[in-house]
């Protein structure tokens, strides 16, 4: 594998484990999401796998290198990231967050070349966030602010990129427009995306493999109609089997019409 | 983006200008009338005429003083800011400054009654480390209490703590050349030398050259820890130079000058607040500038207001700058609420 991300027996946590033993591969152009109930270690992992916490065993590999051996710097030109901590910069126009993204490929003072300019502006057309892109970031809304973080990641020009609950705190038409990039992203120039997500119901229209966490442990993995069913949401979430069964069957009529929609947009 | 390139030019050209009618100002201004024309004769001409010897060998070094040491404070500031990653940090209020002039204040009363003198470099390796123990302390302060206004309240304590020993000190040390000390304790450029203009020239030229150098990773910085090592920057070696280079600075100006009040807190501020960015590339000339220009002016005040008795810099600068501190709390608390 030469592109992509790969996580061998990864133990992640703080001083004591939050989740063990997660295995995974994702391919470039897949999109793979994460799910499971609050606390079960999704933001861990993700921020294991983005540096912020340090791995507890196990290893991972960017585009078929053991991250180990990458510096800082050679990381960032492979992985780029959506958090969900807020940023505060001051006085930033939302173009200039945008542009933090072409860090690892500017000089030494950081000017931004033409090249650079327009892979900056391209990013934002690509999230839509055009007319906000010379407004200040902290004066924009919660779904303006989470599109200029994705096209912040996106003119990092990564192969991997790690996205924690982008469409949190979004409203619906919000969340379709990001997953919708995301989605487009992802095939169009081949990277390979891990999200964690909370809204099931958006999963089966965009995730081309599920993982669900709970309990220290990956819960199961699959394609989200191996993962959507009764016995499978009442061993993540704790449901009782009928509850779960009514819930699946709901989110897939959700998903689908998600699906219809989000065609439509193309 | 290139009229905004070519605004901040501007306005630093204009800073640079008003700095420069400023200097020409504060030589022809002080306790002794001198004419422009005597001090321009003087400059050039540095001869054994007694006005020449006023200009040359005190008001000039204590300007110049002034410039380097005020752009140094300012600076400090900002990168205690970016450090904290709150406007509301400053190497005064953070009892930075103080603890600086506790260990100076420790050292040269030590040396003194063994009857040696601390020379200039000794007093800013002393102001260093006095920095960067009272450093210490904040930061693991600031692991304790998340609030930065709380810090900053916790950072004042530690001020009055250091000024009050450094007090007992300079009372009960007998020698008679500790009475300089004592206006050196509350913050003054008076009695400053050539000698020391020079060496903070130098330790400032360095610090200020790496300090800009850093202007990336510094603003990179500014979006969060996360973010910042996700662009592919080194964290923990970018935090501790910001702490050795706020400190070199600091210390530098404690040494010289004694702990100067707010001009490094509220300079940053204003100087936003005038370039509407908080970019590292043009915040750090426009801070030096800044700081540099607002030093002289409340240095040309406490010498000559009520001439011939001197006022402490920190009397004035706190008069003019505190107020800019109470508005950034206020603000602050707004955001919060927010």
């Amino acid at each position: 594998m030469v592109n992509g991300i790969e996580l061998d027996a990864l133990t992640v946590g703080y001083s004591s484990k939050v989740i063990e033993n997660v295995s995974l591969n994702i391919e470039a152009g897949d999109i793979v999401a994460l799910i499971g109930p609050n606390g079960a270690g999704k933001s861990t992992l993700l921020k294991t796998i983005t540096r912020q916490l340090k791995k507890l065993d196990g290893c991972i590999y960017i585009c078929g290198t053991d991250e180990n051996e990458l510096t800082e710097q050679k990381l960032s030109e492979k992985l780029s990231m959506v958090m969900t901590e807020r940023i505060h910069p001051e006085l930033m126009s939302c173009f200039e967050v945008v542009a933090t993204g072409r860090y690892p490929y500017t000089g030494r003072m950081g000017i931004l070349s033409k090249s650079d300019m327009e892979k900056i502006n391209q990013s934002i057309e690509l999230v839509g966030a055009q007319e906000v892109a010379d407004k200040d970031f902290m004066k924009v809304s919660d779904g303006q602010r989470q599109r200029v973080m994705l096209a912040r990641a996106i003119c990092q020009e990564p192969q991997i990129m790690i996205l924690d609950e982008p469409t949190s705190f979004l409203d619906i038409s919000f969340k379709i427009d990001i997953l919708s990039v995301i989605k487009r992203l992802a095939k169009e120039r081949n990277i390979a995306v891990l999200m964690s997500i909370h809204e099931l119901e958006f999963v089966p229209a965009i995730a081309d493999k599920v993982v669900a966490v709970g309990d220290k442990r990956v819960v199961a993995c699959g394609t989200a109609g191996e993962i959507f069913t009764g016995d499978i949401i009442h061993e993540i979430y704790g449901m009782n089997k009928e509850a779960g069964e009514i819930i699946v069957d709901g989110i897939l009529k959700y998903a689908d019409a998600l699906k219809r929609i989000m065609l439509c947009q193309k | 983006m290139e009229n905004n390139r070519k605004r901040y030019g501007l306005l630093l050209i204009i800073m640079l200008a008003l700095l420069l009618a400023f200097f020409i100002f504060s030589l022809g201004f002080g306790s002794a009338d001198i004419s422009l024309k005597t001090i321009m004769k003087s400059l050039f001409d540095p001869g054994d005429v007694h006005m020449g010897k006023i200009v040359i060998s005190i008001r000039l070094p204590r300007i110049l003083g002034a410039i380097c040491l005020g752009g140094a404070l300012a600076v400090s500031g900002f990168l205690l800011q970016i450090f904290f990653g709150n406007p509301i940090a400053g190497p005064y209020v953070l009892g930075i400054s103080s603890g600086a002039k506790l260990v100076v204040a420790l050292v040269m009363v030590f040396m003194l009654s063994n009857g040696k003198y601390i020379s200039a470099i000794g007093m800013v390796i002393a102001a260093f480390i006095g920095s960067l123990v009272a450093m210490g302390l904040v930061m693991v302060m600031a692991n304790k209490v998340r609030n930065m206004s709380l810090l900053v309240v916790c950072g004042v304590m530690i001020g009055y703590i250091c000024s009050a020993i450094t007090e007992f000190i300079i009372t009960f040390a007998d020698d008679t050349n500790i009475v300089n000390l004592h206006n050196w304790s509350l913050g003054s450029f008076s009695g400053i030398s050539w000698n020391d203009v020079l060496i903070s020239f130098v330790i400032v030229l360095v610090t200020m050259i790496i300090t800009f150098m850093l202007s990336k990773p510094i603003g990179a910085y500014q979006l969060g820890e996360a973010y910042a090592r996700n662009m592919g920057v080194n964290i923990k070696r970018l935090r501790i130079v910001l702490i050795l280079l706020s400190s070199i600075l600091s210390a530098t100006v404690t040494a010289f000058a004694g702990p100067i009040s707010f001009v490094g807190i509220a300079v940053p501020h204003i100087m936003r607040t005038i370039m509407k960015t908080s970019k590292p590339i043009v915040m750090i000339p426009s801070c030096y500038l800044g700081g540099a220009i607002i030093t002289l002016l409340c240095d040309s005040i406490a010498r000559t207001a009520f001439a011939p008795r001197e006022l402490s810099i920190s009397a004035v600068t706190a008069i003019g700058l505190a107020p800019v501190v109470i508005y950034l709390l206020i603000k602050r608390k707004e955001v919060y609420h927010g």
